[in-house]
């Protein structure tokens, strides 16, 4: 059981008291006309399912029920912070971190597509 | 959170939402939501002694307010319709006399009022309340409960995972949280003292639930 501290409540409450709500941070795209068709189904229905830090979005639906952010490590279940909906996480992986991570994503895509070259450089 | 909405009390008053008086006329009597469980004969007919004491708080006026904590202007019309201030700080609760006014969340309040004043109330707020708000008179979609008694703490704590301890549970603070696999807004009004609010749809499982998690302590009704 996760002991996840609420910050509209201020205080610790016990995780049957929230729901987890998938990945934070998914921007809506601006201009929904103008995306491809690719564009758009990655908005809608592609997300993130790293091991390690993970921005996820939770409510407190037995409590205040508003929503907010956790960095939350999906290997250990170890809650990084809490942080309201519209602020930025404090707690994010290190460069060198993110860039094997985008190079992970480059390469994955790239097995189905036809451009070598974003792999390797 | 910035008012988009910033009108004066005056031109919120001339774009008036539809406020209805809620209640029946003379001839229906209004019934509570645990009407069927004839309290009133319990507590003539029943025990008189016991670790946990139980009343319905019947037929209470239940006004949600969503507003701006932020705003001065609000705030101040809130204290001149109710005499009383919004609990601004999470989890805590402000009274007069009959009015009482729960924190649910940043934005939102439960106001208690006597069941016969909730309409007027509401009128005095469409009336005093400038700017971007929301007050929805909720009142039969749910009813109050308050639990006593020497036992009271350990019941509760078979039905809730909050820490009841008065260091961390004091007099006058609210929580909303899990209560018996359903949902409460518990406030301790004294140190052996709870008023549960709870919805209608859930007062009789509540209320059988409170019978028999009270068994080994005993149950008193008043009325
Ligand atoms: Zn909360």
């Amino acid at each position: 059981m996760l002991h996840i501290y609420c910050p509209h409540c201020a205080e610790y409450r016990v995780e049957t008291e929230f729901h987890a709500a998938g990945q934070a941070h998914i921007a809506r795209p601006l201009d929904p006309e103008a995306c491809s068709d690719q564009e758009w189904g990655e908005y809608l229905f592609f997300r993130k399912n790293p091991r390690g830090l993970h921005h996820e979005l939770w409510v407190h639906a037995a409590g205040c029920r508003k929503f907010f952010n956790m960095t939350r490590d999906t290997q250990s279940y170890e809650i990084k912070e809490v942080y309201k909906v519209g602020e930025k996480p404090s707690v994010v992986d290190s460069p060198a971190q993110q860039k094997a991570m985008s190079m992970e994503t480059v390469s994955e895509e790239t097995v189905s597509g036809e451009n070598m070259s974003g792999a390797q450089s | 959170m910035s008012d988009l909405n910033t009108m004066t009390a005056a031109e919120s008053a001339a774009t008036k939402a539809a406020v209805m008086d809620q209640l029946p006329s003379s001839e229906i009597e209004g019934q509570s939501p645990l009407h069927h469980a004839d309290l009133l004969s319990l507590a003539t007919q029943g025990p008189s002694t016991g670790g946990i004491h139980f009343r319905e708080h019947k037929l209470l006026g239940h006004l949600t307010l969503r507003c701006n904590a932020e705003n001065a202007d609000q705030l101040a019309a809130v204290e001149r319709v109710l005499g009383v201030g919004l609990p601004i700080q999470p989890l805590t609760s402000n009274e007069s006399g009959d009015y009482s006014i729960r924190w649910l969340s940043p934005d939102e309040w439960l106001i208690l009022v006597p069941g016969l004043e909730a309409f007027e109330i509401e009128t005095k707020f469409r009336d005093e309340m400038p700017g971007h708000y929301s007050l929805v008179n909720s009142s039969g979609g749910s009813t109050v409960l308050e639990l006593s008694g020497e036992n009271v703490v350990e019941l509760l704590q078979k039905a809730t995972p909050i820490d009841l301890h008065l260091k961390a549970f004091p007099v006058g603070k609210v929580v909303s949280t899990l209560f018996a696999k359903s949902t409460t807004t518990m406030r301790r009004t004294g140190e052996q003292r709870f008023e549960l609010v709870v919805r209608r749809s859930f007062s009789d499982y509540i209320w059988l639930w409170i019978q028999d998690a009270s068994l080994e302590y005993g149950l008193v009704i008043e009325a």
